[in-house]
């Protein structure tokens, strides 16, 4: 799939996701609930925004200290038993993926959760190379047996509800049941059972590498993970290369945010700390174990203003949080990496020409920069891309000239003056009886997009300026007349 | 109730929004200011604070908009802007255009401290919460995203609605989330924008309140724009009032 899956125009995109009613709500629905478990969590932890500070301060060392704790996690994790792979980019990710199946002669895989596999389009290359792979987290496999794009980096079917996933089980599985999400699980659960147990190849993502023991953490509510690191006799590990942390201690403050903001649980039911493959006498665990460690541009986000953007641990509070997501749900950003987090990081992987007006689809409220549990400031990247994309050409050129003529009359009171005060006998003739400007004006281009959806106020005669200035004058004079008397 | 203390100068900032198509809550404002001891002068050369523009990716050419608006609030002890989206961008946005131009960055150093937001105001500095105020009804209170969030001003205008007599405030659902007017947004993604100011107005009829009160006259004429919409369209009864803070207390105080 890659990184964007719908490369419509945003408005065509925006359009489709709000007449999907059915998505739309569901979507809001599943906001509510997951902000609002998350801030009742949060609530309970009293120094949570020391937490939050301790964070940040961990992901920016990392960050700043990158070169250093890649290489010490590699060493760790080649001295647990582990084969490193460095992939520059998704290709090279990919080629060296498809290496290893070469390599085993293996035609299938379990997959658990991952968005580093998502961002490198890896199911539809291997796939290409006739290699199967399953996606076992219930989600995943929802999106995958649909043939849909996800639409949080979270909780990918979001968008489905239990009507919608038994008929689609009904349709492609043959599943007979009802819309119980017990016993559509249980028919997973069985479906799945078997490809476990006969998969010789499971690829799993990675929340933390931990640099200190060269570990790779598993934080997940299935068990799917753990299955997937620990029956298979071969395990790729696809993480990004930023997805470190120093050491166990600094683990534990993550794992604090990470639970909490994700999905407003203190734990999840599975957490697992895999270093390298099982060792002699061990009954679980791969016998080999691949890490394959994904640049693909991030260290070109290293070395700009974007850095704190790789702080990011992937929680999705943000876009829980976010009012445009919220309407617009994941796929009117038609990129896997949606929300807040995606404006900011979509067009620092795909560039400003694929990514389009993307971070124009933004309030810039600020909500998704304060749940933050490593502080990125969201909404200040997103403008700093406005300000990128204007600087090099990416809006459209009569924007632009409106702009920037617009800006010679606001900073010149003279102008200013001369401007409103033509302007205001124009907006007071567009007035019906009601006083406001209604619908009537919707084929006024610089209106329409106001008007819209709501009535607006006219300009006043009289702006605010003048009105101050008489009534002072009354005054100085009603003071001057006292004074007389 | 109010106290004699020496009069105050202020300088005041009412954002364009009020100057435009509001100015009657800016005169309220300054109606309000003056009953609590202070001399409001608006510094003639005043205009944009350059927020939209600069929100939109246009930071070079609101350059000169935010040079001119230093220059006109310099040399002023107390400036009290009518809006915390605009005394936010002053305070903490201009910094990161001008850091290359020193002559710019001391005078806006020379200014920012010194500039409140209208509750902030007369909470912090002046030290009031009850104002002497009395009006009947309910009032609900729409918490705008700048001001609440990132000045941090929370709980200063609800001090203040809190203490005028007769009213009674009850809080709307996500009090705190966006109208969806985020300055050309509304313009430039105004489906998504009407999505989200539906929804605000929803949360307000809510409460069943008699007036909607914000300290932001930007979000209060996205909300009113759709409320009268939907009034228009015969979608709700109801004849809740949008109203600055400062209009509030101007009725309230004018009793
Ligand atoms: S940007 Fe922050 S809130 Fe959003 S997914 Fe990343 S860590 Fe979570």
């Amino acid at each position: 799939m890659g990184i964007l899956y719908d490369q419509a125009p945003l408005k065509d995109k925006v359009e489709r996701a709000l007449s999907d009613d059915f998505k739309h709500h569901a979507i809001e629905t599943a906001q509510d609930v997951i902000t609002q478990k998350r801030q009742a969590l949060v609530d309970q932890v009293e120094n949570w925004e020391d937490f939050r500070e301790k964070a940040a301060e961990i992901r920016n060392h990392v960050l700043e200290n990158l070169d250093y704790y890649v290489k010490q996690f590699a060493q760790n994790a080649e001295a647990a038993g582990c084969t490193m792979h460095y992939a520059p980019t998704a290709e090279d990710a990919i080629d060296t993926i498809l290496d290893i199946f070469d390599e085993l002669g293996e035609t299938s895989c379990v997959k658990s959760k991952s968005m580093m596999t998502e961002e490198i389009g890896l199911n539809e290359r291997l796939e290409e190379h006739g290699i199967h792979p399953i996606e076992t987290d219930c989600a995943e496999n929802i999106i995958q047996t649909a043939g849909d794009a996800p639409s949080h980096i979270v909780v990918p079917a979001l968008h489905f509800d239990r009507n919608a996933i038994r008929d689609l089980y009904r349709e492609r599985k043959g599943y007979t049941g009802t819309n119980d999400p017990e016993e559509i699980t249980h028919f997973l659960r069985t479906m799945l059972r078997s490809e476990f147990m006969n998969a010789h190849v499971g690829i799993t993502g990675c929340n933390f590498g931990v640099a200190e023991t060269g570990s790779c953490t598993l934080v997940s509510n299935e068990g799917n993970a753990r299955m997937a690191s620990t029956i298979p006799e071969t395990q790729i590990i696809v993480m990004g290369i930023e997805r470190i942390v120093p050491d166990l201690r600094s683990l534990d403050v993550m794992m604090e945010l990470l639970v909490r903001s994700a999905v407003g649980a203190k734990i999840t039911s599975s957490f697992s700390l895999n270093t390298g493959p099982a060792k002699p006498g061990e009954v679980d665990g791969p016998k080999t174990v691949h890490i394959v460690m994904v640049n693909n541009g991030r260290t070109n986000i290293l070395a700009s203003k974007y850095r704190p953007m790789l702080r990011c641990i992937r929680c999705g509070a943000c876009m829980n949080t976010c009012p445009v997501y919220r309407h617009i749900t994941g796929h009117g950003y038609g990129s896997i990496y949606p929300g807040p987090m995606g404006i900011v990081l979509t067009p620092l992987l795909v560039g400003y020409s694929k990514a389009e007006k993307l971070p124009y689809a933004c309030t810039l409220c600020g909500a998704c920069s304060d749940v933050c549990p490593v502080k990125i400031p969201l909404h200040d990247l997103i403008l700093k891309h406005r300000i990128d994309m204007v600087r090099l050409g990416y809006t459209p050129a009569v924007e632009s000239s409106l702009f920037t003529a617009g800006a010679k009359v606001f900073s010149n009171r003279l102008l200013y003056e001369i401007a409103t005060t033509v302007g205001a006998p124009g907006t007071q003739i567009l007035t019906g009886n009601s006083g406001h400007i209604d619908s009537g004006s919707v084929w006024i281009p610089v209106l329409n997009g106001w008007t819209y959806s709501r009535d607006l106020d006219v300009m006043k005669h009289k702006k605010f300026r003048t009105q101050l200035a008489e009534y002072q004058k009354q005054k100085q004079n009603r003071h001057q007349d006292q004074e007389d008397a | 109730m109010i106290e004699e203390r020496p009069i105050m100068k202020v300088a005041f900032f009412p954002g364009c929004m009020v100057d435009m198509f509001y100015p009657e809550v800016g005169m309220a404002a300054v109606r309000v200011l003056e009953r609590l001891g202070c001399d409001v002068v608006l510094p003639d050369n005043q205009v944009c604070c350059g927020q939209p523009f600069f929100n939109s990716g246009y930071s070079d050419a609101a350059k000169p908009m935010m040079k001119n608006v230093i220059d006109a609030y310099q040399g002023y002890e107390t400036i009290v802007s009518l809006t915390g989206s605009c005394a936010y961008a002053i305070k903490g946005e201009y910094q990161h255009f001008l850091e290359n131009d020193d002559e710019y960055s001391r005078k806006l150093a020379a200014i920012s401290s010194r500039i409140y937001e209208f509750t902030e105001f007369i909470v912090d500095v002046l030290g009031m919460t009850d104002v002497g105020a009395h009006l009947d009804g309910v009032v609900t209170y729409h918490k705008s995203c700048h001001l609440t969030r990132l000045l941090g001003i929370k709980e200063q205008p609800l001090q203040l609605i809190e203490n005028i007599h007769g009213l009674s405030y009850v809080e709307m659902p996500e009090a705190d989330r966006c109208c969806g007017f985020g300055g050309t947004f509304s313009v430039k993604e105004p489906e998504i924008s009407s999505h989200i100011v539906q929804e605000k107005v929803i949360n307000a009829l809510a409460t069943d309140a008699d007036y909607l009160c914000g300290a932001d006259q930007a979000c209060l004429m996205n909300i009113k724009g759709r409320l009268d919409r939907m009034r228009d369209r015969g979608e709700i009864i109801s004849t809740m009032k949008v109203v600055h803070i400062a209009q509030l207390l101007d009725l309230g105080m004018g009793k």
